[in-house]
């Protein structure tokens, strides 16, 4: 798009901001500057320091060097109301909309147009609203209750609350995360006019890079805190990006070694599962997982994953489909059946599934076999087993811990992993499942989880892991498969796979760059 | 929560002691300091006495005379505090399960009567049938009551502090009917059962220290074994400590609910069973009793562990004793008791703020209930 | 028409509810009138846990404060009276600086518990079923302890507010002179419930406050980051509930009678949270589950003072008077069985809300 932007006056300036964390230097030295009238991507991955240079701006942090200015000002932002009153409105990834109140009520809460001094007017507020709605291109109904909107309408809604306060700035972290490709572009067409039309300057994060070269002016690339690129869309390309957001440091890579498959363990036939909301997520998914191969399954979180796991462990009951362990079919049955069927299961909230955090290691140890032998004789716990259990599971998988009957609160994040992966490892296993099973955890603690994994896989184990590390699936998976919007959407060979096509495929489903866009 | 276990000196146990017993001390070291605020307060101004700056010791000393200064004292604080630990067991076990079960009154009045009914019944029977078999129907109806509570929770999700409160209710309403109708004593002018003739509890000791007492002490070691080296106390209190995670282990949460209701109703129904048969042997149509409040003071204050419970009984069970006391030689109110009680519950939720002072910092605290809503059927219920 | 009706009355088992039907239309205006005022207390009780829970904050401790508001109410306005004589009641409510400062001395106390609750709830952040279970227990002492205290003087009370009498030509209008006897013909406290129930509704749903409280119970996290200070909002809003609640204590012991028992809330606040969920923690619905509820307690006193001619009255009369008392409650239960897994409360109910510290 031909670009009067570079020649406009600059909305909003960040000089040097750096942020400290302990033990992470969260933003060092950023700098950003925002045009009026520009649309300017934010990009980088996760724990690149996006959103906490976001929340310095919205006033949910403070700088620990460095400055704001806003039209040449310098300022200082205490806090949300303050950043609103200065112009500058988030939209945040999770929408702060409260879905049993309606349209009008989310957009004008905080901000109310009136009716004398206690009621609201909200006649008036309903014709701002669909001025606004109109001048813009889209169509909203003010008194919707916001929880029956699809996911874009309510995107809406939350550029609207903007909108409405008459804000220059607006920050949409991760806008299109959740929406569909036809959303995507209407959003796109609505921001587009909010910056040509209304002036207003946007600062578009992303890490979805095909969608940031559409729409952006300007693209910023972070890494590991830092700036490390600043482009223009027909500066770059999407390998380009890409490469700088994940940078060509050297990885702590694990030998895997050969895999020798032997038959199927697990087999998943046109699984379909509805998250809590009651949305489907997981949308006909077939998948098989061979003994002695470690199947790893990248992507963005929030694509299903989480559902389709539950439903392989038994947590989850699926609404369509078939789940076979061993050639049996396990597809109704609870997590008991699963587990003595000779499921493991390594889960992502491991403070919700994977442990009972006030109880001490060792009854976490035997967790799901405390009520059979050797560790209960009928009603009777054995305490003197479960001791003997817990006390080898600690030694043999390096639990850092006093004694065994320590609450598992006290242990540090890659300790409590240990622990359940002492639980679930320790067995003879048909399938393993590890759902992001190193998030969070520091690096020695990665390593130690990575050599059990593959060593499971090769007693015989298959092995089914869920990643959002892109650089973890690579490493550790003997076939790759991704999910994208509760499909999966393509497989590829472990040894051959290419960084940067799975890249893609997580960030947008397709494996190959679209056409040029003509300017 | 990083660890740092290699620092850690290895305490001694008198500092351990220290730490378990610092808040609740100092909990009830304050509430007595208030209380003997109040009793100024209130005597100058409300009953309009002169003021005796020796009152609150007089009160305190005959509160203590009347329970634990005496030999009678000493009894009565026995006798008063074997129903309050029962039932306290009763509402701890709930407790570790997320359950809040305020239906002790009603379980303990419904279970006494069951055990009044089957004694009245039975009045010539042998002791040795008769007894045993009046005391498993006070649990049986106890468990009973709790159990509709229990299940309307499991299945319906309605808040079991609501339901039991409504049942306790009921359960007057129940008494009353059935002592004045079919289980009245022919020819009593007041409406009260038959004597429960040879199932009353034989005494032990002084004059009312009846086997109850003992039953109760049994108690203690027996609730804690279920909880503690049993494998269905181990899934109460996983459901209680992280229902999810206790789905993964394969367990449950419906059918635990609904066991732990029916528990610790067991435990009021005998709580009751052994008062009425150990002290009134026959229980009018308006019987009323507080163990109901008592009951989650006392677990309350014993952090939901037997053996906490028990100390708590015995405090409370003396004051209850001493009360009386109280009222009559110093003229205060025995209802200061439950002023103190609530104050001692005070003191104790507000551990942070006790932990600010001087001492206190190692000491562990936090009221041990477990999670307060037991996520079942997905929804949280108000 | 007799003919008719005795006709229906005489068909076996069906006919009962006939002459059920008949004994209730006979009886409506006392029975509605009754109704109300039995559910007064309820709904104030209801409207404190509507306040509360709407904000985000569980209160099981309506029930304490209700029973300290008739206490405070009671002895204060008795003490009042003690000290500067009752004066003359004004005709219209019998209304006497007394009550008056009965009253606001309730409103006060009740404020006072309510502030306490909202301390533990909101800023030390402990288990708000607990905090509840403590202000019931500390009042039920309190109330106790002090109402001992002063049997021995035992003072005589300082009056009652008296009942609107309303003029017959008003009662006896067709169809709607019944339901005008009930709603109007009650006292003060009991009018200015109706007046209650109708503005907390109107501002809930429409005034700035509503909309801000709302939001607050549902989602503190979106409330924050449009600038609205939920913990001031929730600390106000509770503080504001116990004032309700400490009304209906009020009316237990000024209005409805002219003295003060142990005990005397027998359970009402409970009742209050549970018309609360029937009622989807909306006042006009939880006005509704009151009058649902009060209506057992209602029915059986017109059954045990006159019971019904006929087959349905030598029926009724072999329930005993306990089956009245216990009814509501039970009532309580099954409604709430049945409602309860689909009435949904507010989502940050009971959730104490932690600001996101500025780091």
């Amino acid at each position: 798009m031909t670009d009067p932007v570079v020649d406009q006056p600059l909305a909003l300036e960040m000089r040097r901001i750096t942020k400290r964390y302990p033990g992470v230097v969260a933003n060092d030295s950023i700098d950003l500057d925002l045009r009026q009238g520009e649309i300017h991507a934010l990009l980088g991955e996760n724990g690149a320091g996006k959103t906490t240079l976001m929340n310095v701006l919205y006033g949910l942090a403070r700088p620990d060097e460095g400055e704001i200015r806003i039209g040449g000002q310098a300022v200082t932002i205490a806090g949300p109301s303050d950043a609103i009153a200065r112009g500058i409105t988030m939209v945040h990834q999770h929408f702060m909309l409260v879905p049993v109140l309606s349209v009008a009520e989310n957009v004008v809460l905080g901000d109310e147009t009136m009716r004398g001094p206690i009621l609201l007017d909200r006649r008036e507020a309903d014709r701002r609203i669909a001025a606004l709605a109109a001048r813009f291109g889209f169509d909203i109904d003010p008194d919707a209750r916001v929880g029956t909107l699809s996911v874009g309408q309510q995107q809406r809604v939350e550029i609207l609350k903007a909108l409405y306060r008459e804000s220059r700035v607006l920050v949409l972290d991760e806008p299109t995360a959740v929406l569909t490709p036809q959303e995507t572009e209407e959003i796109f067409a609505l921001l587009r006019r909010l910056a040509a039309e209304g002036g207003h300057s946007i600062i578009f994060i992303s890490h979805k890079l095909y969608e940031v070269l559409e729409i952006a002016d300007r693209i910023t690339v972070l890494r590991r805190g830092r700036v490390v690129g600043s482009r223009s869309p027909e500066q770059t390309s999407e390998e380009d990006l890409a490469a700088l957001m994940v940078g060509r440091d050297v990885q702590l890579t694990v030998d895997r070694g050969e895999s020798h498959p032997a038959g199927p363990a697990l087999v998943v036939e046109g699984l379909r599962v509805h998250d809590d909301r009651g949305q489907e997520t997981v949308r006909g998914v077939d998948l098989e997982v061979r003994a002695g191969e470690i199947l790893g399954i990248a992507g963005v979180a929030g694509n299903g994953q989480d559902e389709l796991v539950e439903a392989i462990v038994g947590l989850r009951q699926a609404s369509a489909g078939s789940v076979q362990l061993a050639g049996r079919s396990v597809t109704a049955a609870g997590a008991r059946v699963h587990n003595e069927a000779g499921v493991g299961y390594v889960p992502a909230d491991r403070h919700r599934f994977g442990l009972i955090l006030g109880f001490p290691i060792e009854d976490n140890v035997v967790l799901t076999s405390y009520y059979r032998a050797p560790f209960a004789r009928g009603i009777l716990r054995q305490d003197g087993a479960i001791a003997a259990a817990a006390s080898e599971a600690i030694a043999r998988y390096d639990v850092r811990t006093p004694s065994p009957t320590v609450t598992a609160a006290t242990l540090s994040g890659g300790n409590q992993q240990k622990v359940v992966v002492a639980r679930e490892f320790d067995r003879d296993l048909v399938l393993l499942v590890l759902d992001q099973p190193t998030r969070g955890l520091d690096v020695g603690s990665i390593e130690f989880i990575h050599k059990q994994i593959i060593a499971k896989r090769n007693a015989g184990t298959a092995v089914l892991l869920v990643s959002a590390e892109l650089d973890e699936v690579l490493e550790m998976s003997d076939r790759i498969a991704v999910m994208y919007r509760g499909e999966l959407v393509a497989t590829r060979d472990g040894r051959t796979a290419d960084k940067n096509e799975i890249g893609l495929l997580m960030a947008t489903g397709r494996h190959t760059e679209p056409q040029a866009v003509p300017s | 929560m990083t660890a740092a276990p290699s620092a850690r000196p290895r305490l001694g146990l008198a500092v351990r002691a220290w730490a378990l017993l610092a808040v609740p001390t100092v909990a009830i070291v304050l509430s007595l300091l208030v209380g003997a605020v109040i009793i100024f307060v209130f005597s100058v101004i409300v009953a309009r006495e002169a003021f005796d700056p020796a009152l609150p010791l007089k009160a305190y000393g005959a509160l203590f005379n009347g329970s634990l200064g005496s030999f009678d004292g000493l009894v009565e604080t026995a006798v008063q505090a074997a129903p309050l630990l029962l039932a306290g067991l009763g509402v701890a076990v709930g407790f570790r399960a997320g359950l809040f079960n305020i239906g002790a009154q009603g379980q303990f009045l419904l279970g006494a009567l069951g055990a009044v009914w089957i004694g009245a019944s039975l009045a010539d029977a042998s002791p040795v049938v008769v007894i045993p078999l009046a005391l498993l129907v006070s649990v049986l109806v106890g468990a009973a009551w709790a159990g509709i509570a229990g299940y309307l929770k499991a299945t319906s999700g309605a808040h079991e502090v609501v339901t039991t409160i409504m049942l306790n209710y009921v359960a007057l309403a129940l008494l009353s009917w059935l002592v004045a109708g079919p289980l009245r004593l022919t020819n009593s002018p007041q409406p009260v059962t038959a004597g429960v003739g040879n199932a009353a509890l034989p005494i032990l000791i002084g004059r009312d220290g009846h086997i109850g007492i003992l039953i109760a002490l049994a108690a203690v070691p027996l609730v804690w074994f279920l909880l503690h080296r049993t494998t269905i106390g181990f899934e109460i209190r996983s459901v209680g400590a992280n229902a999810d995670a206790a789905r993964y282990a394969g367990m449950r949460p419906r059918f635990v609910i609904l066991l732990t209701m029916a528990l610790a109703g067991g435990l009021a129904g005998l709580a009751g069973g052994t008062t009425l048969l150990g002290l009134s042997q026959q229980m009018p149509a308006g019987y009323s009793t507080t163990v109901g409040f008592d009951a989650i003071t006392v677990a309350l204050l014993g952090r939901s562990n037997p053996w906490g419970v028990l100390p708590a009984s015995i405090l409370f069970g003396a004051m209850r004793a001493g009360a009386g006391s109280m009222q009559i030689q110093a003229g205060v109110p025995a209802d200061l008791v439950y002023i103190i009680q609530a104050i001692i519950l005070l003191f104790l939720i507000v551990d942070v703020l006790l932990r600010k002072l001087p001492g206190l910092r190692g000491a562990r605290t936090g009221l041990v209930t477990s999670a307060a809503v037991v996520h079942v059927a997905g929804g949280e219920s108000g | 028409m007799d003919g008719l009706i005795n006709g229906l009355y005489g068909i076996p088992v069906a006919g009962l509810a006939f002459q059920f039907g008949g004994y209730v239309l006979a009886l409506l205006p006392i029975l509605a009138q009754t109704t109300e005022a039995v559910a007064i207390p309820l709904a104030l009780a209801a409207m404190c846990g509507v306040l509360c829970e709407r904000s985000g904050v569980v209160n099981i401790g309506i029930e304490g404060i209700m029973l300290v508001g008739a206490f405070v109410g009671w002895i204060v306005a008795a003490g009042w009276a003690l000290q500067f004589g009752t004066g003359d009641p004004l005709p219209l409510f019998g209304i006497t600086p007394a009550l008056v400062i009965g009253v606001v001395a309730a409103l006060l106390a009740g404020m006072l518990l309510a502030l306490l609750h909202a301390w533990l709830a909101i800023s030390v952040r402990v288990d708000q079923i607990i905090s509840g279970v403590i202000l019931n227990i500390l009042a039920l002492g309190a109330t106790g302890y002090l109402n001992t205290l002063i049997a021995s003087h035992s003072p005589p009370g300082a009056g009652a507010f008296q009942a609107l009498a309303l003029p017959s030509q008003i009662t006896s209008l067709p169809l709607v002179g019944w339901i005008i006897g009930a709603l109007f013909g009650q006292g003060p406290i009991g009018i200015l419930t109706l007046v209650i129930v109708v503005l907390f509704q109107v501002l809930l749903f429409r005034s700035r406050w509503g909309l801000r409280t709302r939001a607050a119970g549902e989602h503190p996290k979106a409330a924050e980051t449009v600038g609205i200070d939920v913990i001031r909002l929730r600390y106000r809003n509770v503080i504001a509930s116990g004032a309700l609640a400490a009304l209906g204590g009020a009316y237990l012991s000024m209005e409805q009678t002219n003295s003060f028992q142990a005990d005397m809330s027998a359970g009402r606040g409970f009742i209050g949270l549970a018309a609360m969920i029937v009622g989807r923690w909306t006042p006009i619905g939880a006005y509704g589950a009151a009058i649902l509820f009060a209506m057992g307690t209602a029915l059986g006193q017109a059954i045990s003072i006159g019971p019904p001619n006929g087959q349905l009255g030598d029926l009724l009369t072999l329930l005993p008077s306990q089956f009245f008392d216990a009814l509501p409650y039970v009532v309580t239960i099954v409604i709430l069985a049945g409602v309860v897994g689909r009435s949904i409360p507010p989502a940050a109910d009971g959730r104490p809300y932690e600001r996101e510290a500025t780091t």
